[in-house]
């Protein structure tokens, strides 16, 4: 047994594994040790050291899967080989992983680990692959794993492996629903991807998880529209649909003035010409808006945003791809103006060209289609005429779409098709001609009579399906005007001798109840052979046999009586409780009785009352109120997960939510200017170009705002400068400085150009406004560059003029600012006003006050040349006296004198951006030569980063003589981690290894914000993301300026502006993933105080923790 | 989105499951059984089957049923044209897609299931990518993998997922590098028995076959575009070139493709090359009929007619036929009742006929109807829309 079993194994796995093994399965060979036997084998071979072996024991295992075998005792072992280094050992054990971890979930929790170990793979596939399998395999307890591992993929560098974390959430929202909200956040962040790789798969996660979040669409829709034809096939299908549903919430219907007009007439042309003329006037636009009951009578404007899907679908007609076709199709029904329908037509026409399950499909929904827009398909009519070769239920679609087509000028050709079906052998499809024949005969009222008289005609038909089909439609077509046909219900009631089926007989005898007035010798005639044979009769006709024997009684009682207490006594007796209630039923209606109730006075009434004439309908009608092209159109039910297609909005809402932001302060100034310029190109604006148009927009205001920025410096410059007097050495060094700035500024303006295209492509708005001010300021400082030997007075003046545009409550507190009398203020308080108007949105620019004096203004220069140009000697001056001592830099040592050997360095974070590298941190360097000699040729080699981090050294300090001090400033991109920078500092005899190491608080820059953005993105941020903790205020700090001042010390962040005075908020973002960091500090009675730290990277969050608490409580 | 696949063969057994979310037991095909045997034809069975906790959206293809498992609302026509795409890829790989080859490869099967979906959502359906993970089968490749113990799954890994153009796979080479496209024409008519045309269209396709070094950019320009006004285009090319200049611009796949498929719809008249006089008759009352059908060219350009089939469904009466044909072998299929008769080439000079008679049912009254029949044929070089083109540039 044994051996056989091992044979047929072998020859089962690898050969042939359709057949074979049936014998060994457990339910039909009975014999389990054969069973354990094949298994033993199996792990065996995993257990071997050969790949080989593995290999072939992972296909057999795997051909088991697939035939539906249970392998799942196999699991242990199978796991162990999931480090297998061959590729497709792995692969393999994937598949078996993915099927079976749910069943064997603490087993399962054994290979975690290595896809953990995955996911930090520098390759960005490895690290796909291990997040794809990871979130596949279905098991609780790692949902918190899976979560972390989702949201460090949705940051990750590659597209590839973001695309992987948006199909990863659908599968975490499947297995723990209750972690919607943060996936939420994930998709929030994946939606404002703009590589079209990301975009179908978040656009599926987010249909999956949270479809009902229209307004996480608003941002992102222009740049979905635009990347559409770019995204792959499934994916246009998923936004298509999503886009949809989201325009029909968001926009006017375009139809709208349809109502007020008769169908078909020549005045829509006008009305939708308007639709090329989108420089409307924004007001008029908002006002119609405002009110829908107005807009009725204007003419409709569409919104821009409405003509750009439009526009940015149709060519996705001429896709390949059945699915695509039809979601543009149905996105084209559901939101185009009536007139622009009709290019769906060719493309769906087309389709029936595909295979016969495509065509089923857009034969349905063509149905729909048909039944609204008639003339849509018109042309296309022959294109619905049916092959023989078709399957029926195709067939019967076509008949659906050909009778719905049908009108007074094409249904001679029509019937003439339709003469010719009747002659098929497909006897549904023959049923099915007949009932379209009478459809169009209730519908075109010319034809009545030809098809009446052709329906007639086919009662004589040797079939009698066809008979039985042709008598139930006559008799629907006869109720509409029975007067004028009594002969074809003479010729029917002929029929009841040979005609058996058993709907054809109940028609024909209700036909003759009904119009028993019209055939008044034949009727009783029909119930006597009827009486004769009730017994036999189908319980449909026996109860038509009693409906006509009671329709007879009344109308003619005197010939029917006794037929009628017959077979009302035979029905009495029936098996069939229906006929027994209604023989009952009728007798004590018709029968008068001393008992009988009123109504059988009525009973005539009752019986013979006028009813209506059937409406034949498609079965298609009223089915457009599903999404076509969707599963529940299709069944005409609900399927699970539906989403409803939301009517049109009354009124249009703000169409402005769709913009995409821009800085805040920048937002009153421009918003006019801006919507004009929307309004005039808005169709080309694409993601990219996206930021583009609105900056170049915005481009006045902004580089308003940037000098204003600009201006907050430069005039605290020139402030410090007339403040204190400087001697010579210092103004001789600014003139070398001039020199240099020359230099530099001729490199920038080159450099200026990339920095702003880079700048498009920053993901955050934030980011962006921050670069915006920086390019803009630089814009500025250049447009200085001619006026250079002028004072830098005249420069703040002018740029105070330029400031008065910008924002007013700025404004007010630059006027507070200025107003202050250049000449010796508190220095305190200037100190402190300067840093309330800094903490709203100058922080970047606010001179670094250190408490060197001498050297940091060489330091400055060389770094912030560009930034703050004309000023940077201020600085010195400013430093020693104004400054705070909390609010000091903090020195630390890199290098010792005596390990130097004479040579000291120290170092610390200057808190400005680096220019060259807005992901690096400025690190200020201070050399100091305590030796005798000259040290030359000072420069970095030999850089040890941890992956992913960057440096951008210095430039060569080639000389620095005995005693003197020189400053240098070199860039370190920290990947937003506190690991330390290591690399050799060398001069022109030594090497020292030295390090860097950050605090977590110099790894960000301060951002502002308002308070409302502040609360709006800490609620973003909730659970993991918040880190909570108490603490007891030291003595010294206990009011809000120091509370402020030692936060900003610990941590770059720069303070948001607050009612309260018991809170202090300050948001930042880390230097390189732009992630946002956001402080609380709530004071309370006697010192008490609570902490919240809101970040989306943990770990720094953490960290921040720790030393804002130490900074507050020491 | 799809849950899971099953396959059913035409005897109605699961040959094949895959499940890309939790299992579902495959006992949901029993309702896709019943509607099987609902439907009187294999082609009849309603594509899209409700169930009480799923949905079955099934495609039939090569006398197997693709049967895929939904739960909740999602395009029909996605799954369906995804399921096409599997059996495509499946012909692709294994040349034809039967029960027994996806049996004997069953483990590349699953591989390649394995890297379409995740989580029933398709994730690369590219054949070109699919390849690079994924390498078919050959003859010489499973022996050496027999010998060697190496595998079919691609050591590198499937960097065309990253590329802009997805469809290519990077680092092509070749020694001799050449592109055909042969544009394929097939018309669709329906001819009424006085030999009028009712309705033709013409459905043409270009496929390719692209063997080219590197990343090539080809343009190809027609002599008259404006015959292709109904089109569809492989993803590759360029839409916006097209309306503007009706010039066909893209960087091709590797390989076999097509490039484009377009629709000469009826409003265009179309001389169909082929016509048939047939006379079929059947008398009231005997068991005979006789059966007479005659096959002739007309407008063909002097390009000769091939492969010509043609094929009849015969009334149920008729229990056989008894035929004669002047050239080429007739088939009837007794069950069936399909009369197939492979003509081959026609000679203009001596018209290919197929006379005789037919017993039928004895007693059994005269079919009310003459059967419909398909006629199939080639012509070489030769495009009935007219379509010809004008030049290609790299």
């Amino acid at each position: 047994m044994s051996a056989s079993s091992a044979f047929n194994d072998e020859k089962g796995g690898s050969s042939s594994v359709g057949e074979p093994e049936y014998g060994h399965d457990p339910a039909s060979g009975g014999i389990f040790s054969s069973d354990y036997k094949r298994h033993d084998d199996l792990k065996e071979m995993l257990d071997s050291n050969k790949d080989s072996l593995k290999l072939e024991a992972m296909k057999r295992i795997v051909a088991m899967i697939a035939r539906g075998k249970n392998a799942s005792d196999l699991f242990p072992a199978v796991v162990k080989n999931v480090a297998c280094k061959n590729i497709e050992v792995k692969k393999l054990v994937y598949v078996y992983l993915v099927r079976y971890a749910e069943e064997q979930q603490d087993l399962a929790l054994l290979s975690i680990s290595t896809f953990q170990r995955g996911l930090k793979d520098p390759n960005q596939l490895i690290r796909a692959s291990a997040l794809r399998v990871l979130s596949s395999i279905r098991v609780t307890i790692i949902v918190p794993i899976m979560m972390l591992a989702i949201k460090e993929a949705a940051s990750d560098m590659s597209p590839y492996v973001r695309k992987t974390a948006a199909h990863a959430i659908p599968k975490l929202y499947s297995l723990d629903p209750e972690q919607k909200d943060q996936l939420i956040e994930v998709i929030e962040k994946l939606l404002a991807d703009k590589t079209t790789l990301v975009a179908g798969s978040v656009v599926m996660a987010f249909e999956e998880v949270c479809p009902e979040r229209i307004d996480l669409i608003h941002k992102n829709y222009r740049k979905l529209c635009n990347l559409l034809i770019d995204v792959e096939e499934w994916g246009q299908v998923v936004i298509i649909n999503m886009l949809t549903r989201y325009a029909r919430t968001q926009f006017l219907n375009p139809n709208m003035n349809e109502s007020l007009l008769e169908e078909g007439s020549g005045g829509d042309r006008t009305f939708y010409g308007s639709d090329e003329d989108e420089d409307e006037d924004e007001e008029e636009k908002e006002k119609k808006a405002e009110t829908p009951a107005m807009a009725k009578r204007k003419p409709y404007v569409m919104d821009p945003d409405h003509r750009l899907l439009l526009r940015n679908t149709k060519p996705l007609l001429q896709s390949r791809n059945a699915a695509v076709v039809m979601a543009v199709a149905q996105l084209y029904f559901h939101l185009a103006p009536k007139a622009e329908v009709g290019v769906i037509a060719k493309a769906l026409v087309r389709l029936l060209r595909s295979h016969s399950e495509v065509q089923y499909v857009v034969l349905q929904n063509v149905a729909t289609m048909t039944i609204k827009r008639r003339g849509m398909f018109e042309p296309y009519l022959k294109s619905f005429y049916i092959r023989s070769t078709d399957p029926t239920q195709i067939k019967v679609l076509k008949l659906e779409v050909l009778t719905n087509l049908a009108n007074e000028t094409n249904i001679s050709t029509i019937l003439r098709e339709f003469q010719t079906y009747i002659k098929s052998m497909d006897k549904d499809f023959v049923a099915a001609t007949i009932q379209a024949i009478g459809r169009c005969a209730t519908n075109i009222g010319e034809v009545r009579d030809t098809c009446l008289n052709g329906l007639v005609q086919l009662l004589s038909n040797r079939d009698e399906l066809v008979v039985a089909e042709s008598v139930v439609v006559i008799k629907k077509l006869l109720q509409m005007q029975p007067e004028k046909h009594s002969d074809i219900i003479k010729h029917m009631a002929k029929l009841t001798d040979n005609i058996q089926v058993p709907m054809a007989r109940a028609s024909i005898l209700w036909l003759i109840g009904e119009y028993c007035e019209h055939v008044p010798k034949i009727a009783p005639d029909v119930l006597r052979k009827m009486a004769k044979s009730f017994t036999n009769e189908e319980d449909i006709v026996k109860l038509q046999i009693i409906n006509l024997a009671a329709k007879l009684y009344l109308t003619n009682s005197k010939q029917t009586k006794l037929l009628t207490q017959y077979v009302l006594n035979l029905a009495k007796y029936d098996q069939n409780y229906d006929i027994r209630d209604r023989a009952r039923f009728i007798r004590q209606l018709i029968v008068p009785t001393e008992k009988s109730g009123a109504l059988s006075k009525y009973a005539k009434k009752l019986f013979l009352a006028l009813k209506p004439a059937p409406v034949l309908e498609s079965p298609f009608k009223d089915r457009d109120h599903f999404q076509l092209g969707s599963l529940s159109h299709l069944l005409n039910a609900k399927a699970g997960g539906y989403q409803e297609l939301p009517d049109w909005p009354e009124a249009a809402p703000d169409p402005s939510v769709r913009n995409v932001e821009v800085p805040e302060w920048t937002k009153c100034s421009s918003r006019e200017k801006r919507k004009e310029k929307k309004v005039e190109k808005p169709f080309y604006s694409d993601s990219e170009g996206e930021s583009g148009p609105t900056e170049s927009a915005d481009s006045e205001s902004d580089s308003a705002s940037g000098s204003e920025s600009g201006s907050g410096s430069e005039e605290s410059a020139s402030r410090s400068e007339s403040e204190e007097s400087e001697d010579g050495s210092e103004s001789e060094e600014e003139e070398e400085e001039e020199e240099e700035e020359k230099e530099k500024k001729k490199k920038k303006k080159e450099l200026k150009k990339p920095v702003q295209e880079s700048e498009s492509e920053q993901s955050s708005e934030e980011e962006e406004r921050k670069h915006q001010r920086k390019t803009k300021q630089r814009k500025s400082d250049s447009e200085s560059e001619s006026d250079e030997d002028e004072e830098s007075e005249s420069e703040s003046s002018q740029s105070e003029s330029e400031e008065s545009e910008s924002e007013a409550e700025v404004k007010k507190k630059k006027k507070a600012a200025e107003s202050k009398p250049p000449s010796k203020p508190v220095k305190k308080e200037s100190k402190k006003e300067k840093k309330e108007m800094s903490l709203l949105d100058l922080d970047d620019f606010e001179p670094a006050p250190s408490p060197q004096v001498t050297p940091v203004n060489t330091f400055l220069s060389n770094s912030l040349v560009t930034d703050l140009e004309g000023l940077s000697l201020s600085d010195t001056v400013l430093s020693p006296a104004t400054i705070a001592p909390s609010s000091a830099l903090k020195n630390y040592e890199l290098l010792h004198r005596i390990t130097g050997e004479g040579l000291s360095v120290e170092y610390c974070f200057s808190r400005q951006p680096f220019s060259p590298d807005a992901n690096m941190v400025a690190v200020q360097m201070q050399f100091t030569n305590n030796a005798t000699a000259d040290t030359k040729n000072l420069h970095i080699e030999d850089v040890k980063l941890q992956s992913g981090m960057r440096v951008k050294e210095f430039s060569e300090i080639e000389l620095l003589p005995a005693g003197e001090t020189a400053t240098a400033v070199m860039g370190i991109d920290f990947c937003d981690s506190t690991q330390a920078a290591n690399f050799q500092l060398c001069t022109h005899t030594r090497k020292f290894f030295v390090s860097i190491q950050p605090p977590v608080g110099e790894l960000m820059r301060p951002v502002f914000l308002t308070e409302n953005e502040f609360k709006k993105e800490q609620g973003q941020l909730m659970g993991m993301n918040e880190i909570t903790e108490k603490l007891t205020l030291d003595m010294k700090c206990r009011n809000e300026h120091t509370i402020v001042q030692r936060v900003t010390t610990a941590a770059n962040l720069s303070r948001v502006p607050c009612g309260s005075d018991k809170e202090c908020r300050f948001a930042g973002r880390t230097v390189s993933s732009s992630s946002l960091v956001l402080v609380t500090v709530a004071t309370k009675e006697e010192g008490a105080a609570q902490l919240t730290v809101n970040c989306e990277k943990m770990v720094i969050g953490t960290m921040l923790v720790k030393d804002i608490l130490l900074a507050l409580t020491q | 989105m799809i849950h899971s696949l099953f396959l059913v063969n035409a005897s109605g057994d699961i040959f094949l499951e895959k499940h890309w979310k939790s299992v579902v037991s495959r006992s949901v095909c029993d309702y896709f059984f019943e509607a099987q045997e609902r439907a009187t034809e294999p082609e009849n069975v309603p594509p899209v089957i409700p169930t009480p906790h799923h949905y079955l959206i099934s495609v039939l293809r090569h006398r197997i049923y693709f049967v895929a498992v939904i739960q909740s609302e999602v395009p029909p026509l996605f799954v369906i044209e995804f399921l096409h795409r599997v059996v495509d890829t499946f012909q692709d790989y294994f040349g034809v897609c039967t029960e027994a080859a996806i049996k004997d490869n069953v483990v590349v099967v699953y591989e390649l299931l394995e890297e379409m979906l995740d989580n029933g959502f398709p994730l690369a359906t590219e054949s070109n990518i699919l390849k690079e993970l994924i390498k078919p089968p050959t003859i010489l490749r499973t022996m050496v993998n027999t010998i060697t113990g190496s595998t079919n799954v691609g050591e590198q890994l499937p960097t065309g997922q990253l590329s802009v153009v997805p469809w290519r796979r990077t680092g092509v080479k070749y020694t001799n590098n050449e592109a055909y496209f042969d544009v394929v024409e097939e018309i669709d008519a329906i001819i009424d028995k006085s030999g009028s045309t009712i309705t033709a269209e013409i459905q043409g396709v270009i496929d390719a076959c692209v063997k080219l070094t590197g990343m090539p950019d080809l343009t190809l320009s027609f002599m008259n575009p404006r015959l292709l006004d109904d089109v569809s285009f492989h993803p590759c090319v360029r839409f916006k070139r097209w309306e503007a200049e009706r010039i066909l611009s893209f960087i091709p796949p590797d390989g076999n493709f097509r490039l484009l498929s377009y629709h000469v719809s009826s409003q265009n008249l179309v001389a169909i090359p082929v016509y048939v006089k047939h006379n079929i008759t059947f008398r009231e009352g005997s068991s005979q009929g006789r059966f007479d059908l005659t096959l002739g060219p007309k407008q063909t350009m002097g390009k000769a007619v091939e492969s010509v089939l043609v094929s009849s469904q015969l009334p149920r009466g008729v229990l056989n036929a008894n035929l004669n044909p002047s050239q080429g072998t007739y088939t009837f299929d007794p069950v069936t009742k399909m009369l197939s008769w492979d003509v081959g080439k026609i000679n203009p000079q001596k018209l290919p006929s197929l006379k005789g008679t037919m017993s039928l049912q004895a007693g059994a009254s005269k079919p009310d109807e003459n059967p419909s029949i398909n006629i199939q044929f080639k012509i070489q070089q030769m495009a009935i829309s007219g379509c010809t083109q004008a030049g290609q540039t790299l």
